[in-house]
């Protein structure tokens, strides 16, 4: 039985999940749209920044610090794959581009599983997360709300890099058409780099903060992934505002089926990107971009 | 020493032999018109020299300077512009956007009102973007990125492909008062009468190979190569 209730609780969590779909996605999606390259592994970077943030919180007790060094190892690993790995696959056929990073994101995952065993973890929530809040219609987790609150911050932050600055003019630019912004003078490699740290470092922040909601283990990447590749098809690849919307639509779609009908909740993930892609096939806020 | 120096280049695409041992030179502000049929390999000459495409063997020199096999950006930093056929303005960008893009790694820049003197109206478009702009406004932008990087050398690829014969005019007096204030360029086009009323000399390519060099009176005066090479 639905109640009001329960539909409002539902809709929040959808809320708190799409927030965070939307920061996973976001790497996912600006990388494949400057790039090109679909990183399989982003999955993979998400689970390391969970797991980093466990570590940095086990030790220091300090929520903070866990999201710090939480990003922060995942940008310095980002930035090592893409100049030791990913880098040499810009100008490869896809499939040696998927075939790469799906079997970068096996090998991360099971270094993680040597170093912490497949049992799976769970980070306490910070002290300023403890209790419900009142919201007016429900009492809802404290941490919860923050996690929104947090993850609206670093999309704001992430909005400003990408209209207010000159990088983000050039990764916009970036995502239509990189031989034109190389053509024009701009070094397009350096800023992919750039791109491939900051998209990692996202997926990380992104695994700290959900730490404490879901359970921490070697494999929490791969649904996640899945999730991010849904919602960047129902938003358009490499789309700022696609990304949010999709991400939204995402998490709502599967917190709202899960209460009705649980098992159909993947489904209807499933059917919704169909959907889109009958009806507009370039995505939500999707461009068409030069090959 | 000419401003640009192309010595024997052959290029490929993939296994494909595009471009012959082609040479050709463009002396400091002078505007050269590069002609010939569809396939004739005018835009793969332009795309090697802004490093779009390496050349497998020749020499292509900037002021003396070698930069074959160097990446496009290296070679837009020493005052090379290619202006492409397509265009290929960012959609997603607003006017403004676009020629500060353009401008972001230029060593001297124009400012954004000298750009809107010459093209009004890219100026009353400024805020909208590059996928809402026609065809002809496109251009205007193209040729608008390659100046407010004040290029040393701009080539142009069919700059007039496909536009309205107002616009056309309009952007053919751009041209002229850019080869007047003694800017070099070199000029890819199908329409031959407007190429030769901006070049001083011109090169013909027939199938990857040159085959003729001169000045536009001369090519005018010899009918049997406007007639094979060029089917006029």
């Amino acid at each position: 039985m639905v109640t009001w209730a329960l539909l409002w609780a539902q809709l929040f969590n959808g809320l708190v999940l799409g927030a965070l779909l939307v920061l996973v996605a976001m790497g996912l999606t600006i990388v494949f749209g400057t790039l090109g390259i679909v990183n399989f592994a982003h999955g993979a970077l998400y689970m390391i920044g969970a797991y980093a943030g466990y570590v940095a919180f086990l030790h220091t007790q300090s929520f903070i610090l866990a999201m710090v060094s939480g990003a922060a190892v995942v940008l310095l690993i980002g930035v090592i794959l893409e100049r030791g790995l990913i880098r040499h696959y810009y100008a490869r056929p896809p499939e040696d581009q998927i075939l790469v990073t799906f079997g970068l994101a096996i090998v991360l995952i099971e270094i993680v599983r040597l170093i912490f065993g497949g049992i799976s973890r769970r980070t306490d929530e910070p002290i300023w997360g403890n209790g419900v809040v009142n919201l007016g219609l429900l009492y809802y987790p404290r941490y919860q709300v923050e996690v929104l609150g947090i993850v609206t911050l670093v999309l704001i932050a992430l909005y400003l890099v990408l209209y207010r600055t000159k990088i983000g003019l050039i990764v916009r630019a970036g995502i239509e058409d990189p031989l034109m912004v190389n053509i024009l003078g701009i070094n397009v490699t350096r800023t992919f780099l750039l791109v491939f740290g900051l998209g990692a470092m996202a997926a990380g922040f992104a695994g700290v903060i959900n730490a404490p909601i879901v359970s921490v283990d070697p494999d929490m990447g791969a649904p996640i992934l899945i999730q991010c590749f849904v919602v960047i098809v129902i938003g358009g690849v490499g789309s700022f505002w696609g990304a949010v919307a999709g991400g939204l639509i995402a998490g709502e779609t599967l917190s709202l089926t899960t209460m009705v009908a649980p098992d159909y909740a993947q489904v209807m993930l499933f059917a919704a990107m169909a959907f889109i892609l009958i009806v507009r096939p370039q995505g939500l806020f999707g461009v068409k971009t030069r090959q | 020493m000419s401003l640009l120096e192309i010595d024997a280049i052959n290029t490929y695409y993939g296994e494909a032999h595009v471009l012959f041992d082609i040479s050709l030179h463009v002396e400091q502000n002078e505007v050269v018109a590069l002609l010939g049929r569809n396939g004739a390999g005018k835009t793969t000459t332009l795309k090697t020299i802004m490093g779009v495409l390496a050349p497998q063997s020749g020499a292509i020199r900037v002021n003396g300077e070698p930069v074959q096999g160097l990446a496009p950006y290296q070679i837009a930093r020493r005052g090379v512009q290619l202006v492409p056929e397509e265009r290929r303005i960012i959609g997603a960008l607003t006017v403004e956007e676009n020629l500060e893009l353009a401008a972001l790694s230029a060593p001297q820049r124009w400012s954004l009102s000298r750009i809107y003197q010459i093209f009004p109206r890219l100026g009353e478009r400024r805020k909208n973007h590059g996928n809402e702009l026609s065809g002809g406004e496109q251009q205007m932008l193209a040729i608008a990125r390659a100046l407010i990087r004040d290029a040393k050398l701009i080539l142009l690829d069919e700059p007039f492909e496909g536009l309205a014969p107002l616009i056309v005019r309009d952007l053919l007096k751009v041209c002229r008062l850019l080869a007047d204030e003694g800017r070099t360029i070199i000029i890819v086009e199908q329409n031959v009468a407007a190429a030769l009323s901006l070049a001083q000399r011109c090169y013909v390519l027939n199938n990857g190979h040159m085959v003729w060099e001169g000045t536009g009176a001369a090519l005018k005066a010899d009918p049997d190569i406007m007639q094979t090479h060029l089917g006029i």
